[in-house]
């Protein structure tokens, strides 16, 4: 056991644990959108960042030590969590009111948490094909945010993935492999679309099936659970 | 498809062979078509999309055809500065295709590629494998007519570089031009002896020796040598290994270059030092694939150290000491040369960086410590075990002992490699390569920073102006903003793409300066291009985007009065959009007049 | 003091903003003892005839009219009002962003279906306004002040700015009125 304090409250934190999961064991949320429990983290969204001594670090690959003063809430740090959600957006096609997931997106959830009313950034509106090929999964590249969580999640039994990153720079996309996809079971393929965290992988024939008001983030923010006292 | 079968059966099957077998198949085909993907894929127990994750991942590697021959003519600014943009016309109007493309007759591709490590003689190209310098207009006529006769293109080169550039397993018209010779690198160096000398001591007094000479990493981010082996060194495991990296992809640099020329049995003695230093036996020199056209050479090298017992099983007589060194090729990423990521493509996966910690020292090449060093940084420690720590703190500054390879191109006199004490001046420098009106220079590479003259005071050395080497002059009719633009593009072609701030913001970033570039800059244009490169730094998960937006950041900061007279300075804000260009597609369609002359209404 | 004064227009919308704001209930009869109306599809007057205070905008910019009528609300406007999907990131509308104007304007004009073989011909009177080469959102081409994201807005996230705005106070957003569906 060690102790760490974020914005200035002292907090015990487990050997070997992450801030991030240090933060959630005691009650504070620190945003994340790429992370996902049971999965090695890969800090690809960045939105987890902290503020550690004037060092910036991703909370969810970062273990806590020993000392560590974290900051999690100052303003400017905010702002740039923020600019990273705006960056997303601007990024992708990101047509919410035509999406599947809207009120279920977590994207989506944490600009409303953040208030974000446009992007500081211009559109890229880039061209991105709809890869609808599997039998029963659509890709909507359009949407994608590299998060990683499939390519984490949805192995073979004998360890290949199905989902792996393609190309490089901001041409990279998540790739499917032809024939495993097609190999895929109805499991498979809804644990695929539950732990993409966008409207990127979409189970065919199904959608919309929660009405409006009642998807996971009509009513309350993202992050509720943890921390109940949003000061916003 | 016989063959192919045998290209791939003769690896093991082991995943990471992966990028060797890539490489391979690339070889033969030109490129790596569908069945090969499928056939890998299932040598190695991978997915197809592993397989294709890879080939993408790579400048190099390709899924569709890139033409018999290949051409890959470097873009970096060093080469625009040098006529590139003549000498790709006239291989685009030569070959009859556009770069990124290749001719109907699938004979030729032309590609651009990120600095290929030749800044002192551009413009330059890599043709399958073969290095091509100083190219004009005229010589990629001649080319280009030899390469539809089905010359082959390795006998188009005619006139050979100097030095060992001349041997027969190298044969390059690339030239050594080192201009100043020092005593650590350049100085006599007698074969076997710094290894000799090394296992005849215990490994902790050589790692005694390298902390005190105060060695810090060549490759850029200055880490102390010693303390990067005796961490590696205390690290429980059943293996250790030694990492050499020879990526240098760094735009300006190619200091490297010249030593793998010159001296790479200096280079694989501080390799067998390191080794013996944190108990490894096995030493990997991981070499950027545009440097290909030395892997004969460095292999006989390794070849004649093991005759001499250099290499190999009981080393010089040391009785229990084991070492030997393979050479892993890159296939095209910068990125690659973080180490985290050159552990990652050693390993025959994906170039990206891995998070850290662990660091290298503790869980490196096969999840085992590891020591990354730069080519330089293996060289020197070499010297320092021969001559001592006191020798080398007697060169340089109190905080920067010994020399440093600079890589000095641009406008200059005299490019080339200088070996230099730590502690000259920029003004210094400048006078001894012959920039007699220098206007800006960028020390480190893109990555580093743009100094104007006001700071051609300033010293090199860790505590002033740290850098890898990387010095590029512009004189003062350069355009800045080209040059800057130059760099960000380097930087959205060679970001990996992980992590959301550099894969996103690099390209924001760019878009605002052409915004500027355009005309239509702000105040708050400029206030946006700091803030977004301040975020970018800060958020960036490694070293590539940390430093990415420092061409921006740091011209801000040096050159302010060129963005100030960019901008208009009595607008808060300037739309990017401008309704003439906008609407000029459809009015061509539709043959009406595009809206000309408007004025935003602000 | 006079009322303030409000102009409304749709761009490249469908009208369901404007929809929202006609949604605020019995409010509307607040809101007209608040302030005025002057150019607006609402009123139907179509020209500026005062200075105006609040200017809202539904809708993205296709074409070369959009640009004019947004430019003149800029120019007319002291507070300007992205209202809705389109106004804000394009919407719908920009789905075209990543089609050649080509292709646009040869499926809507050419090969459509819909399209009466006598009639095969791509529009282009002087008169007609020229489509751009993609959908702009309004804060890429003029400066705006707020944002009011939704498909459409709600009314409550319509009143509760417009009241704001107008009373000179900061704007108390409540969670469940920003989204973006
Ligand atoms: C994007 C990036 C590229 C790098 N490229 C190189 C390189 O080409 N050569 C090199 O020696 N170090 C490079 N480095 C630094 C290495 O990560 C590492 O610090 C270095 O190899 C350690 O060696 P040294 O301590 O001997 O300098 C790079 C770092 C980053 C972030
Ligand atoms: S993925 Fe999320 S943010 Fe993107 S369009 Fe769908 S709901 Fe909106
Ligand atoms: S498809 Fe979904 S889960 Fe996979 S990387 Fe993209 S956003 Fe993440
Ligand atoms: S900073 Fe750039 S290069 Fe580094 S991990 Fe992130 S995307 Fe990749």
């Amino acid at each position: 056991m060690s102790e760490i304090t974020i914005d200035g409250k002292v907090c015990k934190a487990r050997a070997g644990l992450t801030i991030a999961e240090v933060a959630k064991a005691n009650g504070i949320y620190i945003p994340t959108l790429c992370n996902y429990r049971g999965l090695k983290p890969v800090g690809s969204c960045r939105v987890c960042t902290v503020r550690v001594g004037g060092r910036y670090m991703a909370a969810c690959t970062q273990i806590a030590v020993e000392g560590m003063v974290v900051e999690n809430t100052a303003p400017d740090l905010e702002d740039m969590r923020r600019s990273i959600l705006e960056m997303l957006f601007v990024e992708g096609n990101h047509m919410c009111p035509t999406c599947e997931k809207s009120g279920n997106c977590e994207l989506q959830a944490l600009a409303y948490r953040y208030q974000i009313m446009a992007p500081r950034f211009p559109f890229q509106f880039p061209v991105r094909q709809v890869d609808a090929s599997a039998p029963k999964i659509v890709l909507e590249h359009n949407r994608c945010i590299q998060c990683q969580r499939c390519v984490r999640s949805i192995q073979t039994e004998d360890g290949r993935r199905i989902f792996v990153p393609q190309n490089r720079s901001r041409r990279r996309k998540i790739g499917v492999d032809p024939r495993l996809v097609s190999e895929l079971t109805d499991e498979m393929a809804l644990k695929a679309m539950d732990v993409c965290p966008v409207g990127s992988i979409l189970r065919k024939e199904v959608g919309f099936a929660v009405p409006i008001g009642q998807r996971k983030f009509d009513k309350k923010p993202i992050g509720t659970e943890i921390d109940e006292e949003i000061t916003r | 498809m016989a063959q192919e079968k045998d290209i791939i059966l003769r690896h093991p099957k082991d995943p990471s062979a992966l990028l060797d077998i890539i490489r391979d198949v690339q070889d033969h085909f030109g490129h790596v078509p569908e069945e090969a993907v499928a056939r890998v894929a299932a040598h190695l127990k991978l997915s197809e999309a592993e397989v294709r994750g890879a080939v993408t991942f790579y400048h190099f590697f390709s899924l569709t055809p890139r033409g018999a021959s290949t051409v890959y003519l470097n873009d970096s600014i060093t080469s625009r500065m040098k006529g590139r943009t003549a000498v790709a016309k006239a291989f685009e109007e030569e070959a009859g295709c556009r770069f990124g493309e290749v001719t109907a007759d699938g004979l030729i591709g032309l590609f651009s590629t990120s600095c290929i490590g030749m800044s002192d003689q551009e413009p330059s190209a890599i043709i399958n494998g073969v290095v091509f310098t100083r190219l004009t207009p005229l010589k990629v006529k001649h080319l280009v007519k030899a390469i539809k006769t089905g010359k082959p293109v390795r006998d188009m080169v005619t006139a050979w570089g100097d030095g060992a550039n001349q041997s027969d397993l190298v044969r390059s018209m690339v030239s050594n031009n080192i201009r100043k010779k020092g005593p650590v690198i350049f100085g006599p160096f007698e074969s076997g002896s710094a290894i000799k000398n090394a296992v005849a001591r215990k490994p902790e007094d050589i790692i005694a020796e390298v902390k005190k000479s105060k060695l810090l990493g060549r490759g850029g981010a200055g880490f102390p040598t010693g303390l990067k082996w005796e961490f590696c060194r205390k690290e429980k495991s059943d293996m250790r290994y030694v990492l050499c990296n020879a990526d240098e992809g760094e735009p300006g640099t190619f200091k490297d270059r010249v030593i793998l020329t010159e001296m790479p049995q200096l280079l694989f003695e501080g390799m067998a030092v390191a080794g013996y230093a944190i108990g490894a036996r096995e030493g990997l020199l991981y070499l950027r694939s545009e440097y290909a056209y030395l892997r004969n050479h460095l292999e006989a090298v390794l070849e004649g150290m093991r005759r001499e017992n250099l290499l190999g099983n009981n080393i010089a007589g040391s009785g229990d000491f084991s070492f030997d060194i393979t050479i892993a090729l890159g296939a095209g990423a910068y990125v690659c040369g973080e180490e985290s990521a050159l552990l990652e493509s050693a390993e025959g996966r994906r170039g990206e960086p891995r998070n850290r910690p662990p660091f290298p020292v503790q869980t490196g090449y096969r999840n085992r410590p590891t020591t990354v060093n730069n080519v330089e940084t293996l060289c020197t420690a070499a010297k320092i075990i021969l001559h001592g720590a006191a020798w080398f703190q007697s060169m340089g500054t109190a905080r920067s002992s010994g020399t440093k390879l600079f890589s000095v191109s641009g406008d200059c006199e005299r490019p080339g490699v200088y070996e230099l004490e730590f502690g000259l001046t920029v003004q210094e420098l400048l006078d001894i390569v012959g920039a007699k009106d220098a206007y800006a220079v960028q020390v480190g590479g893109p990555s580093g920073t743009c100094l104007s003259r006001q700071d051609f005071r300033r010293r090199f050395a860790f505590e002033d102006l740290s850098t890898g080497g990387s010095v590029m002059i512009f004189g003062p009719w350069r355009n800045m903003f080209e040059i800057v633009a130059n760099f960000m593009d380097f930087f959205i072609e060679e970001s990996c793409g992980w992590c959301t701030p550099c894969r996103v913001g690099n390209t924001l970033l760019k878009g605002k300066l052409e915004k500027i570039m355009a005309g239509r800059g702000s105040a708050q244009d400029l206030r946006d291009l700091e803030a977004w490169g301040k975020n970018i730094r800060a958020l960036s998960r490694c070293g590539l985007g940390q430093t990415s937006p420092n061409p921006i950041l740091s011209t801000l900061q040096n050159f302010r009065e060129l963005y100030e007279e960019a901008i208009d300075r009595h607008k808060e804000f300037v739309p990017d959009f401008d309704l003439g260009e906008a609407s000029l597609e459809a009015a061509r369609l539709t043959h009406r007049q595009p809206i000309m002359g408007e004025t935003s209404h602000e | 003091m006079s009322k303030p004064v409000i102009a409304t227009a749709s761009l490249a919308g469908c009208f369901g903003c404007h929809m929202s704001i006609l949604d605020i209930d019995e409010r509307i009869l607040k809101l007209i003892e608040l302030v005025e109306f002057n150019k607006s599809p609402i009123d139907d007057i179509k020209t500026f005839t005062k200075p105006v205070d609040l200017g809202i905008i539904e809708g993205g910019c296709c074409n070369s009219e959009n640009v004019e009528v947004l430019r003149s609300f800029r120019k007319n406007c002291r507070i300007l009002v992205s209202l809705g999907e389109c106004a804000i990131m394009g919407g719908l509308p920009a789905m075209r962003n990543g089609i050649p104007v080509k292709e646009c304007l040869e499926e809507a004009y050419l090969n459509s279906l819909s399209v009466a073989p006598e009639d095969k011909i791509i529009p282009n009177d002087e008169e007609l306004p020229i489509v751009l080469d993609k959908v702009y959102p309004c804060h890429e081409v003029v400066k705006v002040d707020y944002f009011l994201p939704g498909c459409p807005p709600s009314a409550d996230i319509i009143w509760e700015a417009l009241t704001a705005i107008v009373e000179g106070r900061p704007l108390n957003l409540t969670y469940d009125m920003i989204k973006f569906d």
